[in-house]
């Protein structure tokens, strides 16, 4: 399994995460109210708690569909006077073989639209997934306050 | 939680009331499906204004429920999609095709009578 703990390195800072478990299509709905409350909390309006919730929503859906279980765990990083919300999905599924053509638009190997990974990318500031066949996938999204 | 649906003339209204789990739904699918033969439907409106996500899952349903709903030979119009969902979803890539929308219940109405009745003047 990857390591998905590591500290954000350079000058951000991290807070202790909220992780919600995900096991059932409830879970997906949990996981996004949570996550615009937090981005509430941290400073973000307007769409940007919109997209924020929507991203967490495909990230969710993403690991109930292919990995079953698995969890999303929000937390608050910090660029010297600026918000941000970290998302990381994490999960011990089959993993993705091939990752670059998992990021392509349109390709899906599950019931889905095949837009769920590079819609997210392109909601969100940052992006960074680590994935491990038979190990499992950590997909980690951020965005900052404007 | 279920979707209430009202019978309004000849149409039905499925008005979503609060953040709809997926197997919500497509419980709001089989029973819209199901109450435009019981209710000799001709349009269907969704209105979605409370919805503030609008992931891939709800637009392929939505967008599954306005192709069943055509095949049973009736109209669906989804309204009330807020602007920030509308700029997650083009942003996320999701779009309801050829499935019309319009801005509220009004313009829904409007949109129905005029695709059902286009014959008919309105005052």
């Amino acid at each position: 399994m990857p390591n998905g703990d590591e500290v954000t390195p350079g000058e951000e800072g991290l807070s202790a995460g909220n992780a919600i478990a995900i096991r059932s299509a409830a879970d997906i709905v949990e996981a996004r109210q949570q996550g615009r409350a937090l981005a509430a909390r941290f400073g973000f309006t307007g769409s940007d708690l919109t997209v924020i919730a929507t991203a967490i929503s495909e990230l969710a859906r993403n690991v109930l569909e292919y990995a079953k279980t698995g969890e999303i765990v929000l937390s608050l990083v910090q660029k010297g006077s600026r918000n941000g919300i970290r998302i990381v999905a994490r999960d011990t599924g089959p993993g993705i073989a091939d990752l670059a053509k998992a990021m392509q638009d349109g390709y899906t190997t599950g019931k889905g639209l095949g837009i769920g990974l590079p819609g997210v990318r392109r909601l969100m500031d940052e992006f960074e997934i680590v994935s491990e066949v038979n190990k499992g996938t950590i997909v980690t999204v951020k965005k900052w306050v404007l | 939680m279920r979707v209430p649906i009202l019978k309004q003339r000849d149409y039905l209204i499925a008005s979503i009331q609060s953040a709809l789990s997926d197997e919500d739904l497509l419980l709001l699918r089989d029973d819209l499906v199901k109450q435009v033969g019981k209710y000799r439907s001709r349009g269907t409106i969704v209105d979605v204004t409370v919805l503030d996500v609008m992931d891939s899952f709800a637009v392929r349903t939505l967008r599954t429920i306005a192709h069943m709903i055509r095949l049973r030979g009736a109209e669906t119009v989804i309204v009330g999609i807020q602007p920030e969902v509308a700029f997650a979803m083009v942003q996320l890539g999701l779009t309801l095709e050829d499935v019309a929308t319009a801005l509220d219940l009004e313009e829904g109405l409007a949109y129905l009578d005029q695709t059902l009745n286009p014959n008919r003047q309105h005052a």
